[in-house]
């Protein structure tokens, strides 16, 4: 497949000091729905931004489509549609009036109708931007960067802040435009969010690549599709943890706020066993879930922090 | 509502074939009326830009209007003698307006400037006069009622004397008064107009998503000159009619030199706008810079009074402003009638800081 998003070896310092992303690679496929995870200050948003065309690097190479921003820029502006992280449009201008304001930069942009109707903002058409919700404008925000008919769509922290429905509704709007051949690339620190939309995500924390793969690989390679976590009466120190991982099919374990957490290939075998093995210390169970391992599982196991510590 | 299970019609998300094609000027056209319409749809900006001169010249044309006929008002101090002073300044009272008062009070009211010259009967049939050299109106009024007062007493001259009177449109406070104000608003509107709404679109990070789409940088500028031009055009045409029809102020210059003029006014200033605007980041910082560059201004360019006030040595540099340039050739246009090659030398004054302010901002200007 053709590559539409390229980087070698990207690094961005600030100031000489702060290192925002240091030595990044990545190569995202035409076609695809790309996700850059992890936390605030993790330098998404500056990754992103430089993949934009909108910060210089330090040091490494962008393609994108095949081009690059210092040979090429008028072009790729052309192709690529783009919502930024808290753009605050013109208040006083409608939603159509913005709509056509940002399609008249574009060589050949889609007609306004057809946004605003993708992006179910008929309705409010002919209301001023100041009075719009919070989804409300971040579909307006995405429907700025579709206006102009893009190959790849970049999007930073597209539903940060908004309610679930909102979120929801802009999913089906990034899905659909990936079915018709579009290539996304989005921010995000919600797992959920990751999970559900990107055919493939990199994991980045301090500026760096942690992990990359399809959500499903990243939860295959911890090792264990299900996480036990329980708490038990007595003192559950640091040395009991290697109790735990000796049990049948475990494959690892940590504490986390109170909890011990298991990462298990067959619970069926595991939590037997666990049972017999508190029985035998004379401690009792006070707490005991079974789920499915999500990415947040993942972070944190590389990380040994949350992705959301505010 | 069920939008969350419901896919939006997708099937002509990317078109086959575009639906338009834009040409050369789409950008630059949409953003100028874009602009426009904020403007428009901006209370305060109506207000500031165009009602608040117009209740400057109301006000101030009112407070300076020249008094029918030029009456003084003087305070007699009450005592023997000054009903000799009153009876004898009787046949000019319709130049001399005075009153018979307390000491205290009269002295008061004179330090407050209700009156222009206090007259002590001396006691042995004379007059002391109390006046203020430092105001021009307690000189006039001193010789004013000494001359009303010999003459009344039996002063002979010997030398006849007639006056004719002649107060000329153009003269008047007003007539000096207007195209200073005209000047001070192109200031104002073009320092806040485009230094402000820059950062303000700074900060709002609207700039940044501008760049982020094919629009040229150059139409975005342009765009915002020109909505500077139009609303200049719409600044003087209001200043002036207001002067004409209220105040009876004759327009001597062609209006399209006035125009002209207005227009590298409106310009030079956008340009130091767009300097004072290139890298600041919080409207804070930019309204307190915007302040700084105008407040000289304000002071030395003669909007209100004229600037021979200040000592020589400085005029100088106080014609090398660019507001003192504006309303100089404003002033000579409107009220004089010069052309626009005779103000040459203040036009040049104007195009030096709009053209060196303007590279100097595209130098450091910030689009993020």
């Amino acid at each position: 497949m053709p590559v539409a998003i390229q980087c070698r070896d990207l690094r961005k310092t600030y100031d000489g000091k702060v290192e925002a992303v240091c030595g990044l690679n990545l190569e995202i496929e035409i076609g695809e729905c790309f996700g850059l995870l992890g936390p605030n200050g993790a330098g998404k948003t500056t990754t992103i931004e430089i993949l934009e065309g909108l910060l210089e690097p330090t040091s490494g190479k962008v393609t994108i489509l095949g081009h690059d921003w210092q040979t090429n820029a008028r072009e790729l502006r052309e192709w690529l549609g783009i919502s930024l992280q808290e753009t605050r449009l013109s208040e006083k201008l409608t939603v159509r009036e913005t709509i056509e304001l940002f399609s008249s930069f574009y060589r050949q942009p889609r007609s306004s109708d057809d946004v605003l109707t993708d992006l179910q903002l008929n309705e409010k058409a002919d209301a001023w931007v100041g009075k719009l919700s919070g989804g409300q404008r971040q579909r307006l925000a995405v429907a700025t960067a579709l206006v102009g008919n893009p190959k790849v769509l970049f999007l930073d922290e597209p539903t940060t802040g908004l309610d679930p429905q909102s979120r929801r509704q802009l999913w089906d709007i990034i899905r659909a435009f990936q079915r018709n051949g579009g290539t996304v690339l989005l921010t995000t620190h919600y797992m959920d969010e990751a999970e559900r939309l990107c055919d493939r995500l990199a994991i980045i924390d301090h500026g760096q690549l942690i992990a990359e793969g399809t959500p499903a690989d990243l939860i295959d390679r911890l090792g264990g599709h299900h996480v036990v976590e329980f708490s038990v009466s007595g003192n559950s120190d640091g040395a009991k943890l290697d109790a735990w991982r000796a049990l049948p099919g475990v494959d690892s374990v940590r504490h986390d706020d109170g909890l011990v957490c298991l990462n298990v290939r067959e619970p069926h075998r595991t939590i037997p066993a666990l049972l017999d093995a508190v029985h035998n210390q004379g401690s009792q169970l006070l707490h005991l879930t079974t789920r499915q391992a999500s990415l947040e599982d993942v972070f944190v196991r590389l990380t040994g922090r949350h992705l959301r510590e505010d | 509502m069920t939008v969350s299970q419901q896919s939006p019609p997708t099937d002509h998300l990317i078109p086959a074939r575009p639906m338009r094609r834009n040409g050369r000027w789409a950008g630059f056209t949409h953003l100028l009326i874009a602009r426009m319409k904020e403007l428009k749809r901006e209370p305060e900006v109506i207000f500031w830009v165009f009602i608040f001169p117009l209740l400057l010249a109301l006000g101030l044309g009112i407070a300076f209007r020249n008094k029918p006929a030029n009456v003084t008002s003087i305070a007699i101090l009450a005592g023997p003698g000054a009903d000799r002073a009153m009876s004898l300044l009787e046949p000019r009272k319709s130049s001399i307006h005075a009153e018979v008062l307390d000491q205290s009070f009269a002295l008061q009211s004179f330090r407050l400037g209700k009156y222009d010259l206090v007259v002590e009967p001396d006691g042995n049939g004379g007059f002391r006069y109390r006046y203020d050299p430092s105001r021009p109106e307690s000189v006039l009024s001193r010789a004013e009622v000494d001359d009303a007062l010999q003459t009344a007493a039996g002063r002979k001259d010997p030398l006849p004397t007639t006056a004719v009177t002649s107060t000329e449109p153009g003269s008047r406070y007003i007539d000096f008064l207007i195209p200073g104000l005209l000047g001070m608003n192109l200031m104002n509107s073009g320092m806040w107009g485009i230094g402000f709404a820059l950062v303000d679109m700074r900060q709002r990070k609207l700039l940044k998503r501008f760049v982020a789409t094919p629009m040229l940088r150059s139409d975005f500028l342009m765009a915002l000159t020109s909505s500077r031009l139009v609303l200049m055009i719409i600044e003087v045409a209001l200043l002036l009619g207001f002067g004409v029809l209220v105040f009876h102020m004759r327009v001597l210059g062609s209006l399209l030199t006035i125009l002209l003029l207005g227009a590298i006014g409106a310009i030079a200033f956008g340009g130091l706008g767009l300097l004072t605007a290139s890298r600041a980041q919080k409207i804070e910082s930019v309204s307190g810079l915007i302040n700084l560059v105008m407040m000289p201004m304000w002071i030395f360019s003669g909007v209100f009074f004229s600037y021979e006030r200040f000592p020589a040595i400085v005029h100088p540099l106080i014609r090398a402003l660019p507001l003192t340039a504006l309303n100089d050739a404003l002033r000579a246009t409107i009220l004089q009638g010069a052309s626009l090659a005779s103000q040459s030398g203040r036009l040049l004054v104007l195009v030096l800081w709009g053209g060196i302010s303007f590279v100097l901002a595209l130098r450091w200007f910030r689009w993020t």
